[in-house]
Order: structure tokens, then sequence, then C-alpha cells
């Protein structure tokens, strides 16, 4: 089974890498780009094929060691 | 003062902390493997030092927070053992929950490699008590993630309770967004645990030790553990 854990910094949390991305953007003349948030996506394959098993995995995942919950959310997919 | 200095791959800081601590304790101090699950008999201070722990993969520190050596590192800090973190040592220490918020990465964005001016806020602490209130020390930092962050509450709790040790200052002393040199909220430089015992620090103290440096501002904090080890002792 694949699976997608995505993790995006909270809002309210300055990014300066999104920002000089953002600024690159702009430089190279992309049009419309109003902000830039980075964040990281982990693509994952389970051995398993029970999707409650493999989500409570992926949760455990995040919460210990994918995300650092001070300041980043996550959203697990199974694909 | 028995030290043991923590080792994982990708650190690179352990031996100028091992000189420094040999020098000003005059024990030679334990290297412990991450992959160790305990530490050595009488440990007095446990340091974790500065580099690249697994080349700052995923975030800073993280990996390295999850090692065995670290469930025992917490075991140690829970019975009030003193731990020290310098730089990635400070980032392993926020990861690993031993200290409260996280080190971003720098506001503008460099690398910085040079002296900076702290302020040493009080005295009263094991981590200070090789100084006086309101000194300013010069040390040397050198990272790319030292941009101190927590939620409001949390920056609340640690300026009540006078948590924050070390701050980035002016060489006289003024602790303002000049001199603040990665955007550390509340221009943090250092701080400690609740309980006083365990703090995380982005400047090199151990790298301001010896004349040959150029300057022996660190001695201080090392030099005020044994201090403050000697008295609990005595």
């Amino acid at each position: 089974m694949k699976a997608r854990v995505t993790v995006t910094l909270k809002s309210g949390i300055l990014d300066p890498q999104g920002k000089a991305i953002e600024g690159a953007l702009k430089s190279l003349g992309v049009d419309g780009v109003s902000s830039v948030r980075q964040g990281k996506v982990f693509d994952i394959e389970l051995a398993g094929a029970d999707p409650a098993q493999a989500e409570a995995a992926l949760k455990q995942a995040a919460d210990k060691l994918l995300a650092n919950t001070v300041i980043e959310n996550y959203r697990v997919e199974l694909l | 003062m028995k030290a043991a200095i923590l080792v994982f791959p990708g650190i690179n800081r352990e031996r100028d902390m091992a000189r420094a601590l040999k020098l000003i304790s005059g024990h030679e101090p334990a290297m412990v493997w991450h992959a160790d699950t305990s530490l050595p008999d009488g440990t007095d201070l446990v340091v974790v030092p500065g580099g690249f722990s697994y080349g700052d993969y995923l975030r800073c520190g993280a990996i390295a927070a999850r090692a065995p050596i670290m469930d025992a590192v917490r075991d140690y800090a829970a019975k009030g053992g003193l731990v020290l973190g310098v730089c990635n040592g400070f980032q392993i220490l926020c990861e690993s929950g031993l200290l409260p918020g996280v080190l971003m990465r720098n506001a503008r964005l460099k690398f910085i490699c040079h002296d900076v001016h702290l302020r040493v806020e009080r005295s009263d602490t094991p981590f200070t008590r090789g100084y006086n209130a309101g000194q300013v020390i010069r040390v040397p930092v050198a990272h790319g993630e030292g941009n101190y962050e927590a939620d409001e509450e949390t920056l609340k709790r640690l300026e009540g309770e006078g948590r924050v040790l070390y701050r980035y200052c002016s060489p006289e002393g003024v602790v303002d967004e000049a001199a603040n040199i990665n955007g550390a909220a509340h221009s943090i430089a250092g701080i400690v645990n609740a309980t006083g015992n365990v703090l995380g620090m982005m400047p090199h103290p151990e790298n301001h030790v010896e004349d040959i440096m150029g300057c022996t501002d660190g001695r201080g904090l090392f030099a005020g553990l044994v201090a403050h080890l000697d008295r609990a002792a005595a």
C-alpha cells in the first residue's frame, strides 16, 4: 500500500525559505505569485493491506518523527 | 566533574568540547556513542555537542533526538542531572522535548560564523554562576538554524520564570534588533528547562577557553559548573 504524508508549516510561522523562493519566482518573471510556503512530502510504502492500521502507523510516524508539531501540521493520505 | 559527551554521526565539535572540559575540570570526559543505552556511572554532566548530526536531514537534530542514548539522557535529566546542549546540541534537546520551542532557519537565511556578544541574564544558576548577572561575554557562533521560536505562552513562561540565561546583545550589552543575529524570539541565545538543569544554547563557549583562541570568555560557563558540583558535593 502506498501513502503520502505532507508536512507544512503552521500559519504564522515565519518561513524564510519560502520567502526566498517567492523572491526568486518574482525575479524570474513568474506573474501572480503572492506568497510561497515550503513544506515536505514523504512517499511511504506500507507492508500491510489494512487501511485503518496503515493510517494509525502513518499518524504515529508523523507525530514521532516526520513533523515537529510545535511548528508543523501534517496530512496523511492513502494512495 | 565527570562529563559525558554524546557522539552522533555527523557531530564535529565533540573534540573541542572534550578539550575545554579537560582543561577546566581536569577530567577527561567520556565519549558516549549514540547507540548506547546508558550513561557512565557517576556522570556529573551530559554534553550534547555541536555539528551536523545526520547531515541535518529532516530537521536539525530531529534524528539524533530519537537515538537510543536519548532515553538515558531523558531519565538522567528527570533525576536532576545537568545537561548542556550547544548549537546542534540545542537543536537536539528541543527536538527531544527536553527543552521547549524550536530552532528555525536564521531570519536572513545566512549561515552565521563569527563572534557574538551575549548578555548573561542571571548568575544564580549552575550554568551561569561563573559570571555576574548583566555581564557581557564574547563567544563564537556557527549556525544556519539558530532562530529560536516558541509560541507566545511558552515565551511568556520562559521570561516569567527567568529561564532565558543568555541573550544576543551589542558589545555594550544592549539587547536590540541590530544585535539579534539570527532573528531569535526575544534575542534568545540560551534557555533552561523548568527545573533549571538542562541548558541549550546556540553559541560555542568551548571555543573561547584558551588564550590562543584570542578570548577566554567561555571559561566561566564550565568553571561555574565545576564550582556548582563541588559545592553540591561538599
